[in-house]
């Protein structure tokens, strides 16, 4: 690899302005621990509205740990806590009173493997809304929105009773993206969604993010570079380091506008990394 | 011997192999016995229930045996309508099948996808532990114990043999193959159907019924339908608990010999080898092999045309 980031910044075409910066997860001073290994340590982040955030690093670093807390994914793994705070808007993502159940309705997730559900891809679609308790009557114009906005709906619209098994990988995971969408959440979390795919699919893939983002507030985990630097506005470079007692924590070492982390890194770590130096 | 055909003449550094395989060679002739041993094991009993049914329909018309409701073959003047002791095995099938499948499938949810890890594996045992009682333990405890204490609850008259208590227990019988072949069924969905349920907004319960449960459905009948020939089939509890005087009803506070348990009194009796009676065992096996058969069969394609394949 050369010395030079040989990677294209992502220009959109009305730039937003990513200045002032409107908070729909603020992390403050997060620890996440699998019983008793502290996987992320200290973490301090903002996800903007609207926004698309990108967390990307090494291996093993924690970012789908820390994905997987806005969600509060991780509570179905027994002995996962954290300490620290997040905050979704101003509530406590974490507080007492808060029901899981109910912050995944509002926070929706995409997968590193497409997962369909064994079903018709009309059944995928209408699984959220209809374990959510949507009425009948008008689920078809909710599958349909929700399939012509992940750009699938004319690829499907003639088998909707066919199973969603028989897409390929690249209309499975877009898929499960219109399946997220369908039960309208604010924000999608999207953990390597193209980690698993063909590069036509990445690249529909991307476009669609790019296009969702105009609706909802997307983080992605990516392990790739490129895509950090081609979809995201802001992105948060995450490392692992060994503490003084020889534990090995992820940790965040930068987080700033994508454009700045490709191009001028305040830390000498996220340059090496992005310059293919490390990792 | 075994490397003749691969051209291994090339010395040393030949991709052929170097020597012949014997150990191999062996294993797979071994295990090859042993899956003929099950197929010689079928075809010797069909084979061996074949020539009496056929002699036992020389003397007895198929119309007797398949219309008529008087099942009376040991007496004089015997009667060989077989009905009773059908509609008796279905009515205990039934019965047992009611009890086993919902609180077998509870149970199986339950270690599948609520119990930690750590109760899962001290559960599971004690499961398959209830799987291994002798059912003529079973049979007594349904003869001394259940008995009584359903009929002084039933509101009508109830024989102290009878099919409703036989039934539970031969329920209680299948409960675990229900339990633990479903819970295998359900614990092989793979975690991301779940992880992508949960991410939805779903609550366990949902997760377990819409999700993982139609997932699991075809490994999940495949239980019922081992538990169903099971309890089709089951003899030492019926024979003890469900009396031997069959009368063709409905009435599940009756006695209710079933199929099975006639071919056990009957056997164990002193028929001359040879004699009607002697034969009415073998026509009576015949059709409870046929039954269960017919059944394992159609269910098998059910299955195909209903279930939900996860890759
Ligand atoms: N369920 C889990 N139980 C225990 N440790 C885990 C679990 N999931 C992840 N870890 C550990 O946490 C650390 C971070 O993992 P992860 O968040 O998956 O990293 P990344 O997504 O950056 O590759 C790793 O050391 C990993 O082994
Ligand atoms: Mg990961």
């Amino acid at each position: 690899m050369s010395s030079q980031p040989h990677v294209t910044i992502h220009q959109p075409e009305v730039p937003r302005n990513l200045a002032a910066l409107d908070p729909v997860f603020t992390v403050q001073g997060l620890d996440v621990f699998y019983g008793d290994y502290k996987a992320v340590r200290d973490v301090d982040l903002t996800i903007g509205r609207k926004e698309i955030t990108a967390m990307i690093g090494p291996s093993g670093c924690g970012k789908s740990t820390v994905l997987r807390c806005f969600n509060r994914m991780n509570d179905l793994i027994p002995g996962a806590r954290i300490d620290g705070k997040i905050l979704y808007h101003d509530e406590d993502l974490y507080g007492d009173h808060v029901d899981p159940i109910e912050v995944r309705r509002r926070i929706g997730m995409v997968f590193q493997k497409p997962n369909p559900f064994p079903k018709s891809i009309y059944d995928n679609i209408a699984y959220g809304p209809r374990v959510n308790g949507h009425k009948r009557g008008d689920l078809d114009s909710v599958v349909e929105r929700a399939l012509t906005q992940a750009a699938l709906w004319d690829e499907v619209k003639d088998k909707l009773k066919a199973s969603a098994l028989s897409l390929s990988g690249g209309q499975q995971q877009r898929l499960c993206i219109a399946r997220a969408i369908a039960v309208q959440p604010e924000v999608i979390l999207m953990d390597e969604p193209c980690s698993a795919l063909d590069p036509i699919a990445t690249t529909k893939i991307e476009d669609l993010m790019q296009e969702l983002a105009k609706d909802y507030t997307i983080v992605i985990v990516t392990h790739n570079m490129q895509q950090a630097a081609r979809v995201s506005d802001r992105t948060a470079f995450f490392t692992a380091e060994v503490d003084e007692a020889g534990v090995r924590h992820g940790r965040l070492v930068e987080f700033d506008e994508t454009n700045r982390i490709f191009t001028n890194p305040a830390d000498k770590r996220t340059e090496d990394y992005i310059t293919g130096r490390f990792g | 011997m075994a490397s003749a055909g691969r051209g291994v003449t090339a010395p040393g550094n030949s991709l052929g192999r170097s020597r012949p395989r014997y150990g191999e060679t062996a294993v797979k002739v071994l295990l090859l016995a042993a899956a003929l041993v099950s197929i010689a094991t079928t075809v010797g009993i069909v084979g061996a229930l074949i020539e009496p049914t056929i002699k036992f329909f020389g003397e007895v018309s198929v119309f007797e045996f398949f219309a008529s409701t008087d099942w009376a073959p040991l007496f004089s003047p015997p009667a060989f309508g077989v009905i009773p002791v059908v509609t008796n095995t279905l009515i205990i099938t039934l019965i047992a099948i009611l009890v086993a499948v919902p609180l077998g499938l509870a149970a199986a949810i339950y270690l599948s996808e609520y119990a930690t890890a750590r109760v899962r594996k001290a559960l599971k045992p004690i499961l398959e532990v209830l799987a291994g009682i002798p059912t003529v333990a079973l049979g007594f405890f349904a003869l001394t114990l259940v008995s009584p204490f359903v009929r002084s609850w039933w509101p009508f008259p109830m024989e102290a043999k009878n099919g409703l208590v036989a039934g539970l227990i031969v329920g209680m019988m299948i409960i675990p193959i229900v339990a633990s072949l479903s819970e295998d069924a359900m614990s092989a969905v793979p975690g991301g159907l779940r992880e992508g349920a949960y991410a939805l907004g779903s609550s366990r319960m949902i997760v377990s019924l819409r999700v993982v449960f139609p997932a699991a459905l075809s490994g999940i009948i495949a239980a019922v339908i081992l538990a169903i020939s099971r309890a089709a089939g089951e003899t030492m509890i019926v024979v003890i608990a469900a009396g031997s005087n069959p009368t063709f009803t409905v009435n599940p506070g009756k006695e209710m010999p079933t199929m099975a348990s006639f071919i056990a009194q009957a056997g164990s009796g002193d028929l001359p080898v040879g004699s009607i009676a002697y034969d009415t065992i073998f026509a009576v096996g015949s059709l409870l092999f046929a039954l269960t058969f017919a059944m394992n069969f159609i269910s098998a394609r059910f299955v195909r045309r209903f279930r939900e394949v996860y890759e």
